[in-house]
């Protein structure tokens, strides 16, 4: 139980700080975006169950051998209302220590996803007065807007994607399925519960590094793998010049657009200070694009297969060091 | 019979054109005007539209805060709360702007990027 605790607390430790420190600053996500994905689940899940576990067990170690006696034996204080004289002050702290932890967690989450479904039911009735649907796809509607503007909102079976008119007037019909496809795949492949997820573990624990480098990321593979799929359809150049266009379009200058039609111009303008977003969404940008302009060979298989291993150790050793004790025992 | 949310679209729709503020029994009018032509000989649509639809159209607008009503005339008169353009500009800023739980409410094809990468990208889009 005692060295149980200890090696937990190291996990954690570990997970919070060096570990996606490195990950963040490695180069090898962009070739296997899936794969990094799966590693960065593995780590924010291993690190959440390593944090409270270590707590719990040693909060538990003086009336029980294992995690699950020990627990036993605490719902028997509380339900009996039995001195807990067995415990000693750090005991009773890291078990209330856990307890909190776990409510605060759980309870970010579901008032994350309420925020996130209220702001997008608000965004989606005024879509439905405001947006007309497009011919170029189902779940598509167009927005009267000038700047080259695409998203997607999901939301079920009411997720829609929404472009603007000047989007549709500043791309050529391959661009534009480029970025449809692109956002399509967001939809299909869930991506926003990745992001929910992610952006409720910042929010709970916002001090810790983990949290801020998993969200950036995870925001940035997500964008990696879409951009997959849209090359399944559409060539590279199409894709990278839908981008070009978009980005120049949001960096605030207004002659940006004339400036892409006309290439001679592209000397002139230099632009606006782009009025939104942070240093983490223009890292996105830049790695997504460098990453399409000198592509990579994936991950080569034996190290793929290295790191997904990885990932089960992550999830099983905490899990099996928790309940493997008592399960024997 | 248009559906509810069509009618709310519609609805809006006369609101943002008439800049000020009308009764149900107007926009009951203004509707059935709006909709024969297209239905052709019977017209029946127009005729079918009841107040109380209008109503309740303007209710579950009311409720998520695009209408107004003054309440110190009988019968009440409804005008929009914002006009259209506000209403995009607000939906725009949800898309643009920097909220920091905007990236998990929905997903940009690009987010934004700097006067530099921006330049860069342009020079790109000469080459290429």
């Amino acid at each position: 139980m005692f060295w149980t605790s200890w090696f937990l607390a190291v996990l954690a430790i570990v997970l919070a700080w060096p570990v996606p420190i490195l990950l963040s600053r490695a180069q090898w996500p962009a070739r296997s975006p899936f794969t990094a994905m799966l590693l960065w689940q593995a780590i924010a899940l291993a690190g959440g169950l390593s944090m409270i576990g270590a707590m719990l067990v040693y909060g538990l170690e003086p009336i029980g051998d294992n995690l699950l006696a020990g627990l036993k034996a605490l719902a028997g204080m509380v339900f009996n209302n039995a001195p807990t004289t067995a415990l000693g002050f750090w005991h009773i702290f890291a078990l209330s220590a856990a307890a909190l932890l776990t409510a605060h967690l759980v309870f970010t989450l579901l008032l994350t996803y309420y925020k996130i479904q209220r702001q997008r039911r608000r965004h989606r009735e005024l879509l439905a007065l405001l947006a007309s649907p497009s011919a170029d796809g189902p779940r598509t509607m167009v927005i009267n807007v000038d700047s080259p503007v695409a998203y997607c909102l999901p939301g079920g079976a009411r997720s829609v994607t929404v472009l603007s008119d000047g989007l549709m007037a500043a791309l050529e019909p391959a661009e534009l399925r480029a970025v449809l496809n692109h956002e399509n795949a967001h939809l299909d492949q869930r991506h926003h519960l990745l992001l929910w997820a992610f952006a409720a573990w910042r929010q709970a624990l916002p001090w810790l590094p983990t949290t801020q480098l998993a969200q950036e990321a995870v925001s940035s593979l997500i964008e990696m793998l879409a951009d997959d799929v849209a090359l399944k359809t559409e060539s590279k150049a199409t894709l990278i010049k839908a981008i070009a266009i978009v980005a120049s379009g949001n960096s605030g200058s207004p002659a940006a657009r004339m400036a892409f039609g006309e290439p001679e111009l592209s000397d002139g303008e230099p632009g606006q200070p782009g009025a939104t977003g942070g240093a983490g969404s223009a890292r996105t940008t830049a790695s997504r694009v460098s990453r399409l302009l000198s592509p990579q060979p994936p991950l080569a298989e034996p190290l793929r297969v290295a790191v997904l291993a990885a990932c089960l150790l992550l999830l099983a050793v905490p899990t099996a060091l928790l309940i493997v004790p008592g399960l024997l025992g | 019979m248009a559906s509810l949310g069509e009618l709310e679209r519609a609805v809006m729709d006369l609101l943002w054109a008439g800049h000020e503020a009308a009764t149900a029994n107007t926009l009951r009018d203004l509707l059935a005007q709006s909709t024969r032509p297209e239905n052709g000989t019977a017209g029946h649509e127009g005729k079918d539209l009841a107040v109380t639809t209008v109503l309740t159209v303007l209710s579950r607008l009311e409720r998520k805060g695009l209408v107004e009503r003054e309440r110190g005339t009988r019968p009440h008169r409804y005008q929009a709360v914002s006009s259209r353009e506000d209403h995009t500009a607000e939906l725009m800023h949800e898309v643009l702007g920097s909220a920091p739980d905007r990236e998990a409410v929905l997903a940009r094809f690009i987010g934004s990027v700097t006067d530099t990468e921006a330049e860069t990208l342009r020079k790109l889009l000469g080459l290429s």
